[in-house]
């Protein structure tokens, strides 16, 4: 994995992902270990993510690099009209390695096709976000001590959440059996439910959270945004239907834990923040440990 | 009154593009880029074909292809055959093949692509060859027999 650029969640066998989730462990027990003081990392967000962002800045100063790059890409060349291609191949000669997030589809693809130094994809318009994908995992078997036959609901925007669409795909790996919750409007697409059907894989399809929360492990919620039905009336008798509060865990297995990849909106009460089921801060903080693996084994400071 | 028929003449040397899916013929010409050739180029469309039913044929004075640009064709019509001419004798005769890779001649059909936005050559990688399905090396989306342009 030395040298090489994460573009897609795809690029990585199941062996691969769990050598990051391990040594992102290590990074767990003592986050600051100052093994790329000799490096330069660069954050090119083309699109604002402050967390995203944030996030790697904490891996890489905790690992003891310097962080250079632009927040936004009002402040880059870009708005000077300099293409992709350029902007990366000069970026190349400044750094290490490149953390990029930008708008357009298969836009990290091309930047690791023209650049001589590595780079990690953080959110690619609509397609890839990998480090969620890993720190998704990291957080599953961290709460739960195994990946492999675990039932995990997935609820709200299946459609559309590239999010969903990764994890789904990595837990494939795993045996899992997976509970999909959403409206009829934005049910998993049949691509990301061929992966399941692939692995000859359970799935169940629900409306309501309360038809499958005795029965799951994970609950990995995600928004239901307005923009996303034809109908606004559809959206207004189907929202609060995907809103977790606290009452809705009555019932839950012991040990589930709610994931939600951040920014929250209003889809978790935050009376759901005190219960023990909640997880996504930690899920954050996890963010980083994974972050430092990444960064630590494609710069080659890892043993 | 005797009935006229138009002579079409054995081609000496070149190539003759046979099996033409039905309604195909102008975009093979287009694929193969040969509205701007100046020899001769004979056209027929909605022939009748005992294998497929209707067909088309195209056949090009003095031009033969290379296999990477005539397999371009198999994507809009997979039954066609190649038929070289030489000095009026059949010199080879070859179905197309749809290769695993497609390289620069298909529009990505995802709006969002950095492909239709930057200069990037677009390139597929073939992930079913009978229902015709590439998949975008940069989006990861699939462009498909129904939605495909050629650039």
């Amino acid at each position: 994995m030395k040298g090489k650029s994460l573009i897609s969640i795809n690029d990585y066998s199941k062996d691969e992902m769990l050598r990051i989730l391990d040594i992102a462990e290590g990074f767990e027990k003592q986050p600051r270990q100052p093994i790329l003081s000799d490096k330069v990392v660069s954050t090119l967000f083309f699109e604002p993510s402050t967390r995203t962002r944030l996030s790697f800045e904490s891996a890489a100063n905790h690992l003891g690099a310097r962080v250079i790059g632009f927040t936004d890409a009002a402040s880059s060349s870009t708005k000077k009209g300099e293409s992709l291609k350029d902007t990366i191949l000069t970026v190349a000669c400044y750094s290490d390695i490149i953390i990029m997030r930008h708008p357009l589809a298969g836009s990290a693809r091309w930047a690791s096709e023209v650049s001589s130094v590595p780079v990690i994809n953080a959110g690619d318009g609509a397609n890839q976000h990998p480090t969620q994908c890993l720190l998704d995992l990291y957080s599953i078997r961290k709460t739960q001590g195994k990946l492999d036959k675990l039932n995990i609901a997935f609820v709200g925007d299946l459609k559309y959440g590239r999010t969903v669409h990764s994890l789904t795909i990595a837990m494939c790996n795993f045996d899992t059996t997976f509970h999909l919750i959403s409206p009829d409007e934005l049910k998993l697409p049949s691509y990301v439910k061929q992966h399941i059907k692939d692995k000859s894989l359970e799935y169940h399809q629900y409306r309501t959270i309360e038809e499958a929360i005795d029965k799951v492990d994970i609950l990995y919620m995600t928004r239901v945004q307005r923009e996303r039905f034809a109908d606004p009336i559809e959206y207004e008798s189907v929202k609060n239907s995907y809103i977790l509060t606290k009452n809705q865990l009555k019932g839950c297995k012991e040990n589930l834990k709610v994931l939600h990849p951040l920014p929250r909106v209003n889809e978790i009460s935050e009376n759901v923040d005190n219960t023990p089921q909640a997880y996504y801060f930690q899920q954050a903080q996890n963010g980083v440990y994974v972050r430092q693996a990444l960064l630590a084994t494609i710069l080659g400071a890892t043993k | 009154m005797s009935k006229k028929e138009l002579n079409v003449s054995a081609l000496q040397n070149g190539t003759v593009i046979d099996h033409i899916a039905q309604g195909q013929v102008e975009r093979v010409l287009y694929i193969l880029n040969l509205s701007n050739y100046d020899d001769q180029i004979y056209l027929g469309a909605n022939l009748d074909s005992k294998k497929y039913g209707k067909k088309g044929i195209i056949k090009v004075a003095n031009k033969f292809f290379e296999p990477e640009e005539i397999n371009k064709i198999a994507l809009v019509s997979p039954t066609a055959s190649i038929i070289e001419i030489r000095n009026y004798e059949v010199a080879k005769k070859e179905n197309v093949q749809i290769t695993d890779e497609i390289k620069g001649f298909v529009k990505c059909v995802n709006p969002n692509c950095i492909t239709n936005h930057e200069n990037v050559p677009t390139w597929f990688d073939v992930t079913n060859k009978k229902e015709i399905v590439l998949k975008c090396r940069y989006c990861e989306k699939n462009t498909t027999k129904t939605n495909i342009e050629f650039i």
